[in-house]
């Protein structure tokens, strides 16, 4: 069964968003990525498996080497939509827990 | 750092998840979305009129330098309390039309619970003209946060 990645569960994950930063100036080999992790190096190659299966990641062979690179036209799909309405609900309900807590200590006094 | 808010909006589909773990008893959750003066509060706008009924409605509004950036309205549906909100959501003069809300509250622990938030639009094509919006805004948005912050700091 190969069942195609949800990009959006891709990029919730911290270490994968890690990934995708340091992919933003430059392209790197799994082991060089890995190097950057305390994270064993089998789960970083799951992380870049699951981020290539979602095109987030795309590869480049040069020599012997694979090097990954971010899908630039992807993450624009991804950023530019998604991202800024998680923040916007985020915030507002960062607010909410403020406003509630303020408010259960105001009506215990 | 582990986020807080998580949002689905999958390929091919027309709608939108909203999942939040609140630090919160699911009671006063629940009271943050029918209390118009603590709604007013967190969503950052004007309570109209928030009849948290069955059969009722809600009307919103923002206004900014004397005029209406922002309006909304609906109908509710269904309101269980401390379970589920069922409602529409049109926000005038925009693209994305009118959704379809299912808001599920739920009690985690004591003082934890957690809010699920299914927004269904007309089409794929209504949503993303949704998800557009905060983009639009992002460059104010940031800058607000920023004036949040600073005001918080004084």
């Amino acid at each position: 069964m190969n069942l195609r990645r949800d990009v959006f569960q891709a990029i919730s994950d911290p270490t994968r968003r890690a990934i995708l930063l340091l992919l933003t100036t430059q392209t790197m080999t799994a082991g060089a990525i890995a190097s950057n992790f305390d994270t064993a190096r089998p789960t970083v190659s799951k992380h870049l498996q699951i981020l290539t299966e979602c095109e987030l990641l795309k590869q480049a062979q040069n020599g012997r080497e694979i090097y990954y690179q971010i899908n630039a036209n992807k993450m624009k799909e991804v950023a530019d939509f998604l991202e800024p309405f998680r923040q916007m609900w985020d915030d507002k309900f960062n607010k909410l827990e403020t406003v509630m807590k303020n408010y259960k200590s105001t009506n215990k006094k | 750092m582990e986020q807080k808010t998580l949002i689905t909006a999958q390929d091919g589909k027309q709608d939108i998840i909203v999942t939040r773990e609140f630090d919160l008893p699911v009671e006063l959750l629940f009271k943050a979305h029918t209390e118009p003066t603590l709604l007013e509060q967190w969503m950052g706008l004007t309570v109209l009129k928030l009849d948290s009924r069955n059969h009722g409605s809600f009307e919103f509004e923002t206004i900014r330098e004397g005029k209406a950036v922002f309006t909304a309205n609906g109908t509710i549906h269904q309101v269980t309390p401390n379970k589920t909100i069922v409602r529409t959501f049109e926000m005038n003069n925009l693209l994305a039309g009118v959704r379809l809300e299912f808001l599920e509250f739920e009690s985690i622990s004591k003082d934890t619970s957690k809010l699920t938030m299914q927004m269904i639009y007309q089409s794929e094509h209504h949503r993303a003209e949704q998800l557009k919006l905060p983009f639009a805004n992002g460059l104010n948005m940031a800058h607000n946060r920023l004036q949040e912050m600073l005001t918080i700091d004084k």
